[in-house]
């Protein structure tokens, strides 16, 4: 069963990525950016990581993408790029090489470094054990306001920065920017 | 079960993140759209992400999950950041493309 979920997930999230990267209209690219996130839920899901699922959802596919949409329907949906010539001569040639490289590479470091992570953790309770079915939330949450309550008062401060900084960045001469920084919040 | 089924392993998710972690990156070298650049980050983000909550489950560590809850927020503000720098710029010129955007060029 897990395997079955796994095959589709994977189809759904490679499939996205391909559309991200191939599609020349930005509008389909952000809607295969959806069916990517979507896949990465399912594979939280898979993982034992529902409230990272549900925030992925919520965060990802519900403020981030819509706030693409809008920046894409802001400056125009008909530009669309021109995919057949390359800008830089060779470019995508080079590209090629570097991410069948950086694949190698990878592949290599997971496959060498495979033997060599050892279970050290308390563990990570489960709500598949069914005695409770908040375990992931409480045990998730007891690691951020104990051990990562600096850095969890610290990304207030970022993120009040990041929209008073977009709220500058958008202000001068249309009000209709101001929904980028709305929607952000 | 029996010895026919096969399970995914953490090796099968890292290998898929490395996948998406490399479509990422060719993207972003490719691709001459701001917008779509920065969908190409977020493939990134997404795959690191991924690796992260694998680990910490192969750990048997909450903290994996944890980290991409930071993860999250920070790549939220990003995205509004950048695409108000986007919004900011394309304000002031009609090309799309950041091949457009070579004034700092010395």
């Amino acid at each position: 069963m897990e395997l079955f979920v796994f095959v589709c997930a994977t189809v759904m999230i490679i499939v996205g990525a391909l559309g991200v990267v191939l599609r020349k209209h930005p509008v389909h690219a952000a809607l295969s950016l959806v069916l990517t996130l979507f896949g990465i839920a399912v594979m939280f899901v898979a993982q034992h990581a529902e409230f990272l699922a549900a925030v992925q959802v919520i965060v990802y596919a519900g403020a981030i993408v819509v706030l693409f949409l809008f920046v894409i329907m802001l400056l125009g949906v008909d530009q669309v790029e021109n995919l057949k010539t390359e800008p830089l001569a060779g470019q995508r040639w080079v590209a090629g090489v570097v991410g069948v490289c950086l694949l190698g590479l990878l592949g290599a470091a997971i496959y060498t470094g495979a033997d060599s992570v050892i279970a050290r953790g308390e563990g990570i309770a489960s709500n598949v054990a069914g005695d409770n079915p908040d375990a992931n939330i409480q045990q998730l949450a007891s690691s951020i306001f104990s051990d990562y309550v600096m850095a969890f008062e610290v990304t207030s401060i970022l993120l009040v920065v990041a929209v008073v900084g977009t709220v500058l960045l958008a202000r001068r001469r249309t009000a209709g920017k101001q929904q980028t920084a709305g929607a952000a919040k | 079960m029996n010895a026919l089924i096969v399970v995914p392993t953490s090796t099968w998710y890292l290998l898929l993140s490395a996948v998406l972690f490399t479509i990422g990156t060719v993207g972003v070298l490719v691709r001459r759209n701001p917008l779509v650049m920065f969908m190409c980050i977020e493939l990134m983000l997404n795959a690191v992400n991924l690796t992260f909550v694998t680990l910490g489950r192969r750990l048997n560590d909450i903290n994996g999950q944890a980290i991409v809850f930071f993860v999250l927020v920070v790549a939220a503000a990003e995205v509004v950041v950048g695409l108000g720098i986007i919004v900011a710029i394309m304000r002031r010129r009609s090309g799309i493309t950041v091949d457009d955007l070579a004034e700092l060029k010395g």
